[in-house]
């Protein structure tokens, strides 16, 4: 089968199961149907530095967590009427999505940098200790940080708002959530297919050649790194509203670690490998959730054997070509 | 002064249990290029067992015995099922497959023990202070700082000394040579595997009788294991113990220094929590700063 059609399969689906879960009236698959396309946004923008770019980056939790926390200090002002600073100038908090997600852009895309700054100076398994290292770093920044909550996280009371559609029913936040995720999958197609994505790909592959052709691989890393950071901030904003709730645990490892797993699951540098990996994880987390309290030991048992059977992934399985990772 | 010199002991004690766990990370990285973030769960398992024999037996010396017969049983069954098959696979698999194995040795140790956290006593002839000149110190921790540096001068004899420390440092060096030469590697590698995860169940029983025991207490520790190999230098023992020291103190010591300095701008019970969170961060900018200025650690080479 060719993967286009594979993709166009997914991403229909899961549309349509959110539209009849609405229409049987079961807003919780609603829920759940947002919240496989928040990950997928997240997993998504891992996928480009780690897919394409062979970044094994774990920290993105910190982007995740960044984007969550961008809406949380947004929105609590902004509920609180109070200003998050008045000098030099007022600047006030917002409860409004499309302000909310450019935050969550900005500052995804520049802590990205930094990190990448700092952690592109190395490479293999120190890049992998060192994101790692940084996930840590602003988990326990975000705890100590009593003035939005520390430890306990905060809350938002109403979710926040987008001009004309109210966002506490579920299926139009599904619908807001959705519509990102496909611009952003469009968006990362055209850039795997531009001379920046083909240039990626192959500082992956063959970095001397890439250099050879007068390219910097850094240069690249860095800027897929940045792109990776700021959609995957995004998409913490979208889950931190989602919840209603940002707390330190967006920043934990098991988060980064979970991203991985999404894309792994999936199919590594497919488009919509982050797609049905999160579609996967979240079935599994249901299903396997219900039957025993400790279902994490058969996701683990289901990920090594899929580790050690080869990486092709959901979409590797269907599209029955060999991975390009 | 006298809180000073506890402070800096109590540094170089979390140290040199960090440089347990670290050791055998570092070890298994050199020898064997992999990436094991399963060594928590290593260090989870030594703690498990120490627990449970010490509450079936009382004897915290058996404790000991079966916290380290126990992580290397479970290490040794992980690398024959499981991590032999990723040593040729690059660094990606390794970290999915050993976070598979943290997820499944987590629950699976929720599932037979419970969620709540089991107790370690600390023995009765290591327990209470001791006179060390002007201070009084905690004889316990006195031991595992005692007990931390007789391992680590054992590995150094252990690396340096003897036929299997000449395999190994070897077999980081040009394993398809040593291989020629007729050392069964696959068996060598099983040893170095074993040997890192008895280190780490060590470290799980001896810290998990001042901490309690309980299911994730490994990767907290896992990470600051990796922060102090990435600082001392991946594959260099010597590396491992100083940049041991250097998290154990930095962390201590600004757990102290920082609230202290916090609690003049801000109430004393926020400054105590803000401090102690804060002391943490410092440990990674001390790692980014290390790794700004030499990308391979202290002791690297490459």
């Amino acid at each position: 089968m060719a993967e286009r059609w594979i993709n166009a399969g997914l991403l229909a689906g899961l549309g349509l199961v959110a539209l009849w879960a609405w229409a049987a009236g079961a807003p919780f698959t609603v829920t759940l149907a947002t919240k496989v396309a928040i990950l997928a946004l997240a997993a998504a923008g891992l996928n480009l530095a780690l897919g394409i770019g062979g970044l094994v980056s774990l920290g993105h939790a910190v982007f995740f967590g960044i984007g969550g926390y961008a809406m949380g200090v947004l929105a609590s002002h902004a509920q609180a009427y109070d200003p998050i600073f008045t000098r030099p100038f007022v600047f006030e908090g917002t409860k409004s999505m499309p302000f909310i997600w450019l935050a969550a852009i900005a500052v995804g895309a520049l802590a990205a940098w930094v990190i990448g700054r700092i952690s592109l100076r190395t490479s293999g398994v120190y890049f992998i200790m060192i994101t790692l290292a940084f996930g840590q770093m602003f988990y326990y920044l975000a705890i100590s940080w009593p003035a939005y909550g520390g430890e306990d996280g905060l809350s938002i009371y109403v979710r926040n708002g987008f001009p004309g559609l109210d966002t506490l029913d579920p299926i139009q936040f599904f619908g807001i959530c959705f519509a990102i995720l496909l611009i952003v999958l469009w968006c990362m197609a055209r850039i795997a297919a531009s001379p920046f994505g083909l240039a990626l790909n192959a500082a992956r592959q063959a970095p001397t050649r890439v250099m050879a052709s007068g390219i910097d691989p850094d240069r690249l890393r860095l800027w897929a790194f940045v792109v990776s950071g700021a959609v995957t901030g995004l998409a913490g904003a979208l889950y931190a509203d989602l919840n209603r709730f940002v707390s330190p645990t967006m920043f934990s490892w098991q988060v980064s670690g979970e991203l991985i797993v999404l894309i792994i699951l999936g199919g590594v540098g497919r488009l919509c490998g982050p797609v049905a990996g999160a579609a996967l994880f979240v079935v599994l987390e249901q299903w396997l959730g219900g039957l025993s309290e400790y279902w994490q030991v058969f996701l683990g048992l289901l990920l090594l054997a899929v580790v050690l059977a080869g990486r092709g992934g959901i979409v590797g399985l269907l599209a029955r070509v060999p991975s390009r990772g | 002064m006298a809180l000073l010199i506890e402070q800096v002991l109590n540094g170089v004690q979390s140290g040199v249990m960090l440089f347990l766990m670290a050791a055998g990370l570092t070890l298994i990285f050199g020898v064997m290029g992999l990436i094991n973030l399963a060594h928590g769960s290593l260090y989870m398992v030594g703690a498990f067992a120490a627990a449970a024999v010490a509450s079936a037996t009382g004897s915290f010396l058996l404790a000991l015995v079966a916290a380290l017969a126990a992580a290397a049983a479970a290490g040794a069954l992980v690398e024959v099922l499981v991590i032999r098959r990723l040593y040729a696979r690059d660094h990606l698999d390794q970290v999915l497959a050993t976070f598979a194995l943290i997820l499944i040795f987590s629950e699976g140790v929720r599932w037979i023990f419970g969620s709540f956290p089991l107790f370690l006593d600390i023995p009765a002839a290591l327990s209470g202070p001791v006179m060390l000149g002007p201070i009084t110190y905690s004889k316990y921790r006195l031991a595992l700082i005692g007990i931390g540096l007789v391992v680590a001068l054992g590995l150094f004899w252990l690396t340096q000394r003897t036929r299997i420390g000449v395999q190994i440092r070897a077999g980081e060096a040009d394993r398809e040579m040593i291989a020629a030469l007729g050392v069964d590697i696959g068996r060598l590698y099983t040893f170095v595997f074993a040997l890192g995860a008895a280190l780490a169940g060590l470290a799980g029983a001896l810290v998990g009788a001042i901490q309690s025991v309980q299911v994730g207490m490994g990767e907290p520790v896992l990470i600051l294991a990796f922060v102090v190999i990435v600082i001392g230098g991946i594959g260099s023992i010597k590396g491992a113990l100083v940049g041991a020291l250097l998290v154990g103190l930095t962390d201590t010591l600004g757990g102290v220094a920082l609230p202290a300095a916090l609690s003049l701008v801000m109430d004393l019970s926020a400054a105590q929590a803000t401090g102690a969170a804060l002391a943490q961060v410092g440990i990674y900018v001390l790692m980014a700063a290390i790794l700004f200025w030499r990308p391979r650690g202290l002791y690297g080479h490459g």
